[in-house]
Formats: C-alpha cells, structure tokens, sequence
C-alpha cells in the first residue's frame, strides 16, 4: 500500500497574498505529502467541495485579509454539513492572538501566525496522522 | 461504515464522498481495491478524452473550456489530472484545479487530482483504476490530464478512447515534429496559444510531418485554438464528435478490457515473481546478497525463477 499525506491548500476571501499558502504548499510537498493548491480567491463552498472531491486528510487555509472569523469557521462548517468533519483543519495568515481561541472552538486543530517555521506544520501534520492511525 | 457493498450502492447513488473514498482506495492500491474495480468495471458507460502535451501548453485551460462545453449539454464530467511527483521525497504539488476554478462549486463536475507517484508515461499507476470508478459513477465523459510531457510519454493513448496532443509554438524545428513517440498518438493535434508568433510555422511543420504517415493511417486532425480567448474550440468540438461518432460502443469496450487486462497481468507477473523468489532464494534480499558478492547475475536469477516456475506448473499438470 503506498499511502500519502494528502493536505489542500486554499485561499478564501479577497487577498490575494498567497506567498505564505504557496511557501506551505512547497514545504509539505518536500517533506513527501501531496499537496493540492486551489489557488487564491475560492469561497468557502469552492474549497469544502474540493476537499471532499480530493479526499485530503488535512485542510489548510490562508487569509490576510482580515475576514477569518467569518470565512474559517465558514469552511469548517460546510465540512460538517457535507459529512466530512474528519477532515482535519487548520489556518494561517495574520490572525490576532485574540482570536485563535474562537477559531479553535470553531473545529481548528492549529493556527499558524506569521514567522512560523514551515518545519512546525509539517510537524503538527505527522503527529495529527499519527495520533489518527 | 466502509464495507464493500456499501461503497458500491453509495457511488450508485451518486454520493460524492463515496465516490472519493473509492478513488483514493484504487490508488493507494488497498485490499478491496481490486473488488470495488471489479463491480465497477462493467457500469462504465461514457468516452475518455486524453489530453497530452508538453508543460504550459494549456492543457488545464483546455480542460477548463471541455468541462463547460460537456456541461452545457447537462452531462456530468469527471476529470482526472495527474501532476508528477517528485523522485525524491515522493511528494507532489497538484496544481491543476487553478485552471478550473470556475466549475469549483459545480457539483456535476468532478475534478481529482493524482501525483504521478513514481511511474513514468505520463499517467499514475492507477489513473486507469480511476477512470474506471469516474465512468461508472456516470461521469461521461472523463478527461485525463496527463504530466506535462516530452517526446516519449505516449501511455494516455492507450487509455483514452480520444486523445488530444496539444502543442504551442516556439519549442522547436521541424525535427521535433518529426520525432517518433508522442507526436505519434495525438488523435487529433490541437495547436493552442494560437494569437502568439510561430503559430504558421507550428502549423506547417506539424501538417509536414504527418505527410509521412502511412497511406492507410488515418490522419489526425488539426485545429488551431486559443484555449484562453477561446478561438477556435468550434472546430475543436466538431472534430471530437466526429471522432467519437466513429467509434463503435462494442469496439471502446472490448478495447478498454484488453488494455486494462494487459495491465494487470503485469502486475501480477511483478507478484508473482515476488512470490518465486521467495521459494527460490528464501526471499528478494537474499537474491541481493548473492549478486553483490557476485555469485549470481541477475540474468540467472530471472532465469532460475522462470525454471522453477515451469517444473511448478509440470508437477501440477501430472496430478
């Protein structure tokens, strides 16, 4: 059986920053996983259909623009609806301490602030599978 | 719950996340892989359309203006579109689905992407796998994307009843379209990014190079198109009816038995010898042993292997 770390990257909302998606899509694929990159400007339902189509174990999304308190919990709501809350999530981008709590509430397993090793996720990745299996 | 019979009736009903889980069992090659494809095998219904051709011809663009074609005749597509993996880390950036954002929330269109995962051609060792469980699930027709390609990588056209080979200018003389391989398997030859310089050329090189083909071949169509404006997709669409018009349903499906059969007896062959060299040598390892200290070739080893399986096969004949 030649299983892989399969993770989508995605970009909801208005920003178009994704130096920081790409950055994390480039450092997952070097550390073996399949990485599929959506691209930046989906909204929510555009990135939980894609998850499901792709059957990835891990959702990651990147937002700069401000709007995560609407749009994270926006995907993992959708997630849920489409029966697919095994799906494991998590974020990034320039996200105030303040509210990383809520998000966490809102099904995120991780956020990741700017400055953040790209060794950290790939880390959080393998002891998500880990503790999966 | 994920027994067998339950994933059939699922994907029958047309249940995305079923149709999903399938798609990833067949390719990581799982235990109930070859039961699932079992059931599956005889739904298939609809065409398979490759498409090929080198990195940043507009494969994935082209694909993107197939879906909305095939959808605004309220089919349901599926498309595969395979990316390479890297030989090193076996890790994969797909990044196909960029160019297909605009079918993203569609839900008759289903778009997976597969790393190439070590196997050379072009495809993934099991995009035909996944082509099969795409049709059965009624996806007509499926699109394969193949890698971007070079000159050799010519596997799409043993698994698509339609393949497209899509060129753009400026990557070379006429020599390049003489080569054999991939200019060979195009079923019609799609020239895209056709507003740029060199498209003239392009044309008359590639319609030079056909002139040589055999009297009695048929020769592929060319059309010239600009995937992202959409010039010319008329032409394209009228050239894939035609051709799919002319391809008899109880040729495409005998054709896709024989194909995939071919591909599984290959892999068996690769278990097989797995299991001879246990008997033989006690394990693959061992035969290792025996060649690094040059005890053994590797030609002998195939042959011992070969040997043992025929006195197999002449014992149990006798019995």
């Amino acid at each position: 059986m030649d299983r892989k770390i399969r993770v989508l990257i995605g970009k909801p909302g208005l920003d178009g920053h994704d130096r920081g998606a790409k950055y994390i899509a480039r450092a997952l694929r070097d550390a073996g996983m399949e990485v599929v990159y959506t691209g930046i400007r989906q909204t929510p339902e555009a990135i939980a259909d894609a998850a499901i189509q792709e059957d990835v174990d891990f959702v990651g999304i990147s937002l700069l623009s401000g709007a995560h308190n609407h749009l994270f919990p926006e995907v993992a709501r959708l997630l849920k609806e489409k029966d697919a809350s095994d799906i494991i999530l998590f974020g990034g981008g320039v996200i105030p301490e303040e509210d990383i709590p809520g998000l966490e509430e809102a099904g995120y397993a991780a956020i990741f602030t700017p400055g953040t090793p790209a060794a950290q996720v790939v880390d959080f990745i393998n002891l998500q599978m880990e503790n999966r299996q | 719950m994920t027994s067998t019979t339950d994933i059939i009736q699922k994907i029958g009903s047309g249940s995305i996340r079923a149709i999903a889980r399938a798609l990833s069992k067949v390719e990581n090659g799982s235990s109930d892989s070859t039961e699932i494809l079992d059931k599956l095998f005889s739904r298939q219904q609809g065409f398979t359309i490759g498409i090929t051709g080198p990195p940043g011809a507009g494969k994935s663009t082209l694909v993107d203006r197939m879906i909305t074609r095939y959808r605004s005749s309220a089919n349901s597509v599926g498309v595969i579109a395979v990316d390479p993996s890297s030989p090193f880390t076996g890790g994969a950036l797909l990044g196909d689905r960029i160019r297909m954002q605009s079918h993203a929330t569609d839900s008759k269109v289903f778009i997976r992407s597969m790393g190439s995962r070590g196997h050379l051609g072009g495809l993934s060792g099991a995009t035909r796998d996944a082509t099969c469980v795409l049709s059965a699930a009624g996806y007509n027709p499926v699109i394969i994307e193949t890698v971007g390609v070079g000159q050799a990588e010519v596997e799409i056209a043993d698994l698509a009843d339609i393949t497209l080979l899509v060129l753009v200018p400026g990557l070379g003389d006429d020599v390049q379209s003489m080569k054999a391989g991939i200019m060979e398997i195009g079923d019609i030859i799609v020239l895209n990014k056709a507003d740029r310089n060199g498209i003239e050329q392009l044309e008359s090189y590639v319609k030079a190079s056909l002139e040589y083909l055999p009297a009695e071949s048929r020769k592929p169509d060319v059309v010239r198109i600009s995937a992202a404006n959409g010039d010319g997709l008329q032409d394209l669409w009228d050239s894939i009816d035609k051709l799919m018009a002319s391809k008899t349903e109880e040729n495409r499906i005998t054709r896709s038995a024989v194909r995939t059969l071919n591909e599984i007896l290959q892999e068996n062959g690769v278990l097989f010898s797995e299991k001879l060299l246990d008997l033989e040598y006690g394990g693959r390892e061992n035969a290792e042993k025996l060649m690094l200290t040059r005890q053994i070739s590797p030609y002998a080893v195939g042959r011992n292997l070969l040997e043992r399986a025929e006195r197999m096969f002449k014992h149990n004949g006798s019995k």
